[in-house]
């Protein structure tokens, strides 16, 4: 090992440590934000370790130092204005967009490599199957992405897409990838295997993501996310850097246990998820409206501000729908008025309520609600019986009874306890399922009430109506 | 097996192990920020587009080293700002505060 070698190596070694150190801290709402800037600390060490070392080695050439730095200059300039400017409800997508990149650019290393040294030489099986596995992960890794962006910004449909002959053709698709992996190995010379595999690998990522529905996608992305990192690491054997290796094996194994985790919270099974064709989460279309329960008591925006002005105690139940319609300021600005009059406001907020775990939290904290109001299931659910009026906004299958009971979609998956306060408002907008697909008898009890609307537009009308009986 | 596959190999196991050790149970709340910030974390890749770029010689490979940069960066600055900025809003309130909120 050259001195060069053995500092460079050093360097990478402490920004390893950074991220580890780093990932740990985000654990903790106290240190996450410390834990997020001690890894980016180590990735700044990494890139000025990686820019010393490519100046003193002095291989690359004038055309090369444009390139990279124009291409670094226009990626920091696209990413940074991106993550600037995003709202808060469309983080999901952002994400899922940087898992494109980050999959792609590890499968253009890959690329680069063999394309390099596969110039004519024999090259062996340790060369050859990293660069497969980058490949072709980080070819499904960038195109099933782009679809999970498109899905959840809705520039591609929501609803599960159903390819005709799909299985077939998937089994095709996985065919051809074996095969050029079997001739990347046996005949490493001829780069047509290596373009198959990454065509094939696209062509997996497409078939993988278009048939599951929107409300899984969260999941989705996280899993993607853990392949992406999978796809580093092995760019990082291609091009024998340690600290890739690291870093993306972090992520992988962090990605994965993360996306278990987020499936357990929405009561699904990874699975389940990626044999797709579940659900859509935007079910509001009225699908389900044949089986309505009956005897459901609608109410006015009029009716439930007088509701609310002669209330002690309101909880909010934010869900899915509010994310949705983006009503989150909506809502803070009917809890302000509320709260000026002395009205006790707090927030039920449901592990899995907005588009992922943790989603509702960031919402409401980007409209400057107190962090004392969001409670947490736990801590929520022993406030409903002392609860005067409890609006339900875009939430349903959280607040389902049906979860007590055996039996059904979503026994067993933890709620808030709604039905047990006094008054119950729910916002939605009409009376279809959630994504489970099953039937609320929340609606239909004595002491509810339904108000069907936009969330965003029905929180402006309930302003304005409670603004007007608390004057 | 060489000594580099070996070794690279090693390395990657104990850090898959790591990784599984670090995630375990992360409260709800944070998960959504730090699926962001273990995101950032893979734009590492932002290093191996600087080796490809060292050592491109032809219109191609200029093509791939320049695809190479833009993603990975896209992925490295995007990644940490809009984890920094949705950690951000957890953090408005003054610390004692979320201590008090927290012991409840």
């Amino acid at each position: 090992m050259s001195t060069l070698q053995t500092i460079s190596s050093l360097i990478y070694l402490v920004s390893a440590i950074c991220y580890v150190l780093g990932v740990h801290m985000m654990r903790s709402p106290k240190t996450a934000r410390q834990g997020n800037r001690l890894s980016a600390v180590g990735m700044f060490l990494a890139v000025i370790t990686i820019i010393v070392t490519i100046i003193i080695e002095g291989k690359i050439d004038a055309i090369g130092w444009v390139v990279l730095l124009v291409g670094l200059a226009l990626g920091i300039l696209y990413g940074f204005v991106k993550a600037r400017k995003v709202p808060m409800t469309d983080v999901p997508q952002l994400v899922s967009l940087f898992n494109a990149v980050g999959g792609g650019a590890a499968a253009v290393i890959g690329i680069f490599d063999y394309l390099l040294k596969g110039d004519g030489a024999s090259l062996s099986v340790a060369f050859s199957l990293p660069v497969l596995l980058d490949v072709v992960i980080g070819g499904i890794t960038f195109s099933g992405s782009l679809i999970a962006t498109g899905k959840l910004s809705g520039h591609v449909s929501g609803k599960p897409i159903e390819i005709p002959g799909s299985r077939i053709l998937n089994i095709l698709v996985v065919l051809l990838i074996l095969v050029a992996a079997w001739f990347m190995i046996a005949s490493p010379t001829n780069v047509w295997f290596v373009t198959l595999a990454l065509v094939m690998s696209l062509a997996f990522g497409l078939l993988m993501t278009l048939p599951i529905g929107g409300a899984d996608m969260p999941v989705v992305v996280s899993l993607l996310n853990a392949f992406t990192g999978l796809a580093v690491a092995f760019a990082g054997f291609v091009i024998n850097n340690q600290v890739l290796i690291i870093a993306g094996a972090l992520v992988g194994a962090a990605g994965t246990i993360l996306t278990l985790q987020m499936a357990d919270a929405m009561n699904r099974s990874v699975a389940n998820i990626l044999a797709g064709g579940f659900g859509t989460g935007d079910s509001d279309t009225g699908a389900a409206a044949a089986d309505v329960p009956v005897d459901v008591k609608e109410t006015s925006a009029d009716d439930i501000g007088l509701q609310l002005a002669y209330a002690h105690s309101v909880m909010i139940v934010p869900g899915y729908g509010l994310a949705a319609a983006q009503a989150q300021h909506e809502v803070a600005e009917l809890a302000k008025v509320l709260t000026d009059q002395g009205i006790s406001v707090n927030y039920a907020i449901h592990p899995v309520a907005g588009r992922m775990p943790g989603h509702m939290n960031v919402l409401l904290a980007d409209v400057n609600v107190p962090y004392e109001q969001m409670k947490q299931l736990d801590d929520a659910n022993p406030m409903f019986e002392s609860t005067d009026v409890s609006l339900v906004i875009g939430a349903n299958d959280v607040t389902n009874p049906l979860a007590r009971e055996s039996g059904n979609a979503i026994s067993g998956m933890p709620i808030l306890d709604v039905d047990k306060s006094k008054s119950v408002v729910v916002i939605k907008r009409s009376m279809s399922t959630g994504y489970a697909g099953v039937q609320n008898p929340l609606f239909a009890l004595d002491n509810t009430q339904m108000f069907f609307s936009d969330a965003k537009k029905g929180l402006q009308e309930i302003v304005a109506a409670t603004k007007q009986y608390l004057e | 097996m060489s000594q580099e596959l070996f070794t690279n190999l090693a390395i990657f196991v104990l850090s898959l192990l790591v990784g599984f050790e670090v995630m375990s149970k992360i409260p709800a709340t944070l998960q959504t920020p730090m699926m962001s910030g273990a995101n950032a974390i893979h734009g590492v890749v932002v290093v191996g587009a600087f080796v490809i770029a060292a050592e491109a010689n032809s219109t191609l490979f200029y093509i791939l080293a320049f695809l190479g940069a833009f993603f990975a960066a896209v992925n490295v600055a995007g990644g940490y700002t809009v984890t920094d900025r949705m950690l951000g809003m957890f953090d408005r309130k003054p610390a004692a505060k979320k201590e008090e909120a927290d012991q409840k």
